[in-house]
């Protein structure tokens, strides 16, 4: 492995400005040297003290990595998040290959801590996603520590069965976006001290996405001005007062203002990038409603005629130039907006990030893409709106089929070999296709009852017997129900002692952690995976002996109950041990070599 | 499903049918049999619009031999695109042989597809628009210029534009019938122009002659200025429906009335000294044009006779049985001197206006007093109209939407020259919502709604009206002065009691709420008010709909509720949306309304209802009074809320929608057969 070299500072804490000058790192340890050669700070660290390495996120304001020992840490400062971004994944993978070579060190002081198996080499990308994922689950967090941890099983194998979650789109697609917020946010009210003649106002990034989102044009002049012409703080405080203005109804104020000032005039004019989307809007809108392609298609509307002032039509002022903008018109867009949803995902803080997000996000889908599909899907919703409801039959609605992130990717790469093998073992069973169609059934049925009527009907089981198995299980029925009691609602885990309930529930997870495993080793094909089973059948053992243990050490109040849950568990561990054991003995029965060469 | 009414076989394109629908068809078809009138009230929202062309279309289908042309007349153009929704849901459900033409007619504004065109914002101006790419003398010049310059290859600039898109339309037209059978909405009307590069407007217009059901508003027939030039075509064997006809009586009367204002007049002057600068442009190029207009008018031809489809402007105000088939006075028959005459009309409205208190006359004193002072009798009156459009083709005037205050003047001219009874001359010098600022208008108000729908019934062999709200329902006749053979009210007879209402006359704190004017701006109503919404709105699934009685009493009262945080806590909620005075806003607000309450997000819809009387109780339709509790009559904001929680449980419990027993509310197929069995049997 090189070595690298790269200009940073060393800064003894986050508070104090940084050394200037070159960390040098290579595949045992990394040195400082600082610029100013009187300076003492001159660090040699060999990388097996280093615990963990932490960085800032990329296009936040520093570029620093941390590299975390058992007292502290050392921080570097980069000028590019570049420079840092090759000093991080250096340090990643070394401490990925320290931590592979002594994890048992490792383990006992940070135990959420990953360790990749040797040979697999893991971003550190993906290390803190698999330690964001344990931290966030304890239950897993619990199987990882239980498993992973006493080397029952290794880290990869633990991860194999969890592809699903480390998969990043999955996580992109499941996290729910949240929409805005239903309060009018945009609609900032200014607060006064009551002594002085100033008004306060505040605004969060919440309010400044709000607005950017309602108003088209303060977007713009955002993007257009800031920072070139103006500081964002001018802006807000134009903004504001514009709004005062407005708020106080002060029109003749307003007008004076926005004559000597062009860019507070911004605010107090029409949207015309409003108007724009409105006129494409209304050209989309369900014609059953579109009360604008009304107006003026009757006769009526011709100027003068019909009458006038009857109180149906009620004159509106003159529009001019400054926008007499009325609460019930910001009203309507901010549910418009509102409902329209977030088109984009963006962390709320520099306003400079959100404005040009927000740009574009509309920039993308432009107007004008929809049209032949969207006049089609809008006809049949007319058609649909049309319909009398109560006349016609159940309607199919339309769904959004569940979503699964392509379940045959995890059974393929897990089972591929088991089902091989269970297709070995299923050559005694009749394959039987269970989806006929009516005549296909129809035939099926009459060839049974010819068969039948040919063989008779030998191996009818006896009806005493039936009889017998059917009320034994009735009775088992009904005795579970009685003791249960209260009722079918009530769960019998809940009558338990909560702290036999936890035990069985820490247990209940970790026997089908490690039946998956088991199951999915099958058939033994290296050694690895012989290696591997072995290992799983002790740590089964001791859970079963645990469970054993459980059942006896209950009070005898629960007993029955505890036996009743414990039984499932100890039935699928007998499975596992008896396939276990005829497995050994058919390696047994055919010596030493086994069919793929695999040796013992 | 398919059953019989008596001897015809209607197609209803739904497995059941609500036995007040199967009434409906049975009294509608023999109206229908009668060849007569009828007036059919039926609650809204129980399907009346299926019912009627389920009907008629089967009727038309059952009996060939006489073909039946359907006018469903609509208020407004959803309306219209509603009606031909159902009709493409009953078109898909007919026998596939049964050919059927169904097309919407709207203004250009909503059919053009020329992009040039429809990039003028008023309807008048996308109508003139219009008419400079296609009337008859433009084509003819462009086609002269097209000609000239194959010849001698002048410069393409000079070529006059036309509209391509009626080009090739009305190449096309030339041979026979256009549209394939099947159901036009607007929306379809422009898609097949786009694809054929035809004109639909003209196309709509062509086609209404061979379409089988046509659709539009209510003006196109009602308003004689619109009517004489679209409608004069339909032949006697229509059936005209009138739906949502509860307020046919004001589109009557509004059909006939005109108002003058300041405007108006100061417009009509430019008018005129415009034509004169044409007259005088004429008279130094082409004096021939204006003698022969002369020599027409002597022969006693105020209108020409066949004018091309693209010349027609609105028609006269008149109706078409009112109209003199005779010669234009003399006095009038000079273009000077008619020009003469109209600004001696506009001068004496001008001084007509100038009045301090509310005027009233009757036509025969105005007429009178018209021509002691400005020299006009009544024959030269009545013939404005006519003389103006004749001028204007003469003067081969394109810009039309320029020209619409002389026109109006001229209209009110014709108007008060024409009728002498029913009629009514009000000036008014201000608005009374604001004194203080004069703004005189002069309205010639029609009184007699029967006036404007006379034609009609004369016409046409049936003429149905029909509604949600016609009570009472002998009103109507005496109102539109006429007999109808069958004249019926249903009601709804619901599986259950799904309507509920209440009425509130205490807030939460038990004080006294209203409207009533004295009160509304009441700080406290306002609350209270606000409280109802607030706890209805978090009661009530989906959507609301709050009525207020005006705009300014809205504006006002969503102000405070904004001020005293009730707005805001409602929005915790759902969405406000607001009807406003502009159209295009309401619309989107309504359509976004509509799209929140679907999608599950839920919201508020304010909107206007105007109620003019004081006994609002009387004036609830019967089917909602019919489900109004005494119980409910009295209620504060606390015990409505407890009522509606109540109402939305029972609501949400499953039920049995075909009804059970003897109250049926769902029939099939097979009911049908056996009712009509059981009528067999009791002959």
């Amino acid at each position: 492995m090189h070595t690298i070299n790269k200009p940073t500072k060393y800064r003894i804490s986050l508070k104090e400005p940084g050394i200037p000058g070159v960390l040098r790192m290579a595949e045992e340890r990394f040195i400082f040297t600082p610029h100013d050669p009187r300076s003492l700070l001159k660090l040699d660290v060999p990388f097996r003290s280093i615990k963990v390495h932490k960085f800032s996120k990329d296009g936040s304001k520093q570029a620093l990595l941390n590299l975390l020992h058992e007292g502290g840490g050392y921080i570097f400062e980069f000028d590019s998040f570049s420079d840092r971004n090759i000093c991080r994944d250096f340090v990643g993978k070394i401490l990925g290959k320290l931590q592979a070579t002594c994890p048992s060190k490792d383990d006992k002081t940070v135990p959420d801590k990953t360790t990749p198996a040797p040979g697999e080499q893991l971003s550190p990308m993906e290390m803190e996603h698999r330690i964001k994922l344990l931290r966030d689950d304890s239950e897993l967090q619990r199987l990882h520590k239980q498993f992973v941890m006493t080397a029952i099983l290794t880290e990869s194998e633990f991860w194999a069965t969890r592809k699903n979650l480390l998969d990043d789109t999955t996580i992109k697609v499941t996290k729910q976006r949240t929409g805005f917020k239903s309060t009018m946010l945009a609609d900032i009210r200014p607060s006064t001290d009551g002594r002085t003649n100033k008004v306060t106002f505040s605004l969060t990034p919440e309010i400044i996405h709000q607005i950017f989102a309602e108003k088209p044009a303060v977007h713009r002049a955002f993007l257009d001005l800031v920072p070139k012409k103006m500081s964002e703080k001018d802006f807000w405080t134009k903004y504001c007062r514009a709004e005062y203005l407005h708020r106080t109804n002060n029109s003749v104020a307003a007008a004076a203002e926005a004559a000597e000032d062009e860019e507070l005039a911004v605010f107090l004019k029409h949207d015309d990038i409003l108007a724009d989307e409105i006129r494409h809007k209304i050209r989309r809108v369900d014609p059953t409603l579109d009360m604008e392609a009304d107006q003026a298609d009757d006769y009526i509307h011709l100027q003068d005629h019909g009458l006038l002032r009857d109180g149906g039509k009620e004159t509106v002022d003159a529009e001019s130039e400054l926008s007499r903008r009325t609460l019930s018109q910001d009203l309507n867009r901010h549910a418009a907006v509102v409902l329209e949803g977030r088109a984009f995902d963006v962390e709320l803080g520099d306003t400079r990030t959100v404005a040009e997000a927000l740009a574009r996000s509309k920039k993308g889908p432009s107007l004008e893409t929809f049209d032949k599909n969207e006049s089609q899907e809008r006809l049949e919703k007319a058609c649909r709106m049309t319909e009398i409801e109560d006349l016609r039959g159940p309607h199919q609605l339309p769904y959004a089929p569940l979503f699964i992130k392509d379940p045959r990717e995890y059974f393929d790469s897990q089972q591929a070999n088991a089902l091989r093998a269970l297709g070995d073992s299923n050559a005694g069973f009749k394959n039987t296709d269970y989806n006929f169609n009516l005549e296909e059934s129809y035939a099926y049925l009459m060839k049974q009852i010819s068969e039948a009527k040919v063989t008779g009907l030998n191996d009818i089981v006896q009806s005493d017997v039936a009889l017998k198995v059917l009320n034994g299980l009735n009775q088992h029925l009904s005795s579970t129900k009685q003791h249960i009691g209260k009722g079918p609602f009530e769960s019998v885990l809940d009558q338990l002692p909560s702290r036999t309930k936890d035990e069985l529930m820490i247990h209940w997870s970790s026997i089908q952690e490690l039946l998956r495993h088991f199951w999915s080793s099958y058939p033994i094909t290296t050694g690895y995976l012989y290696n591997k089973v072995l290992r799983l059948k002790e740590a089964m053992t001791q859970i079963y002996n645990k469970l054993q243990e459980i059942k006896e050490s209950v009070q005898s109040d629960y007993r029955h109950l505890v036996s009743l849950l414990v039984h499932p568990m100890l039935q699928a561990l007998d499975a596992a041990f008896a396939h276990y054991d005829s497995e050994q003995q058919k390696r047994t029965a055919k010596g030493g070599a086994m069919p793929n060469g695999f040796f013992k | 499903m398919k059953f019989h009414i008596e001897e015809v076989a209607v197609y209803f394109p739904y497995d059941h049918i609500y036995p007040e629908q199967y009434e409906y068809m049975v009294e509608l078809k023999r109206a229908l049999d009668a060849r007569g009138h009828c007036l059919l009230e039926m609650p809204t929202g129980t399907g009346k619009t299926i019912a009627l062309l389920s009907l008629i279309t089967s009727y038309a289908l059952a009996h060939p031999s006489s073909p039946l042309k359907l006018v469903y007349c609509t208020r407004t153009v959803h309306e219209m695109e509603k009606t031909l929704a159902e009709l493409r849901v009953l078109y898909s459900y007919l026998p596939p042989s049964s050919s059927l033409l169904a097309l919407g007619l709207s203004s250009r504004k909503n059919l053009c597809i020329n992009p040039d065109v429809l990039s003028a914002s008023s309807r008048d101006s996308i109508d003139s628009a219009c008419r400079r790419l296609t009337a008859s003398w433009v084509r003819a010049l462009a086609a002269d210029r097209e000609q000239s310059s194959r010849g001698e290859s002048l410069q393409p600039s000079s070529a006059i534009p036309t509209c391509p898109f009626f080009e090739s339309y009305d190449k096309a037209s030339r041979d026979a019938i256009l549209l394939p059978s099947g159901v036009y909405t607007l929306e379809d009307l422009r898609a097949f122009g786009r694809d054929r590069k035809w004109c639909p407007y003209f196309l709509a217009r062509n086609m209404i002659q061979y379409a089988n059901i046509v659709v539009y508003s209510y003006q196109y027939l009602l308003d004689p200025k619109v009517a004489n030039i679209i409608s004069k075509e339909m032949q006697r064997e229509c059936v005209v429906v009138f739906d949502e006809a509860h307020n046919i009586d004001n589109v009557c009367i509004e059909a006939l009335s005109v108002s003058i204002r300041r405007q108006t007049l100061d417009g009509a002057t430019r008018n005129l000294n415009r034509i004169a600068q044409v007259i005088d442009k004429f008279k130094a190029t082409d004096a021939g044009r204006l003698r022969e207009e002369y020599n027409r008018l002597v022969e006693g031809l105020a209108q020409r006779g066949n004018l091309p489809m693209t010349d027609t402007w609105l028609a006269n105000p008149a109706l078409p049985d009112d109209i003199l088939k005779e010669a234009v006075p003399g006095n009038i028959r000079r273009a000077e001197h008619f020009l003469a005459v109209l600004r001696r009309l506009v001068q004496y409205l001008k001084g007509r206006l100038q009045v301090e208190s509310v005027e009233t006359e009757v036509p025969v004193a105005f007429v009178a007093s018209i021509n002691a002072q400005a020299g006009i009798d009544q024959k030269m009156l009545k013939f404005c109209y006519d003389r103006l459009y004749s001028l204007m083709l003469t003067l081969e005037i394109t810009d039309t939407d320029e020209f619409l205050h002389i026109q109006t003047v001229c209209d009110f001219a014709t108007l008060v020259g024409t009728y002498t009874r029913g009629f009514s001359i009000i000036i008014e010098p201000f608005d009374e919502r604001m004194p203080h600022i004069p703004d005189p208008i002069l309205q010639l108000s029609c009184h007699d709604a029967s006036l404007a729908i006379k034609p009609v019934f004369d016409r046409f062999q049936s003429v149905i009206i029909t509604s949600g709200t016609l009570s009472p329902i002998d009103l109507y006749p005496r109102l539109l002065n006429f007999n109808p053979v069958i004249s019926r009210s249903f009601t709804m007879s619901l599986t259950r009691d799904c309507i509920c209402p209440m009425v509130l006359t205490r807030g939460s704190d038990q004080l006294p709420v209203s409207t009533k004017f004295d009160m509304r701006s009441d700080p406290g109503v306002v609350r209270n008010y606000g409280r109802l919404l607030l706890e209805m709105v978090a009661a009530v699934p989906d959507g609301i709909v709050c009525f207020f009685v005006s705009y300014s009493y809205m504006d006002g009262i969503v102000n405070s509720w904004n001020e005293m945080g009730i707005l805001q806590d409602i929005m915790q909620h759902k969405l406000v949306f607001i009807e406003t005075q502009d159209v295009v806003e309401t619309t989107l607000a309504l359509d976004n309304y509509r799209r929140a309450c679907d999608c599950g997000r839920g919201a508020v819809f304010f909107s206007i209802a105007r109620y003019s009387r004081h006994d609002k109780r009387s004036k609830l339709p019967s089917w909602i009074l019919s489900h109004l509790r005494d119980a409910h009559l009295n209620l504060s904001t606390d015990m409505a809320l407890h009522i509606a929680r109540e109402f939305l449980r029972r609501m949400a419990q499953p039920y049995d929608k075909a009804g059970s027993g003897s109250k049926k509310t769902l029939l099939s197929q097979e009911d049908l057969e056996k009712m009509g069995q059981s009528a067999m049997d009791m002959f």
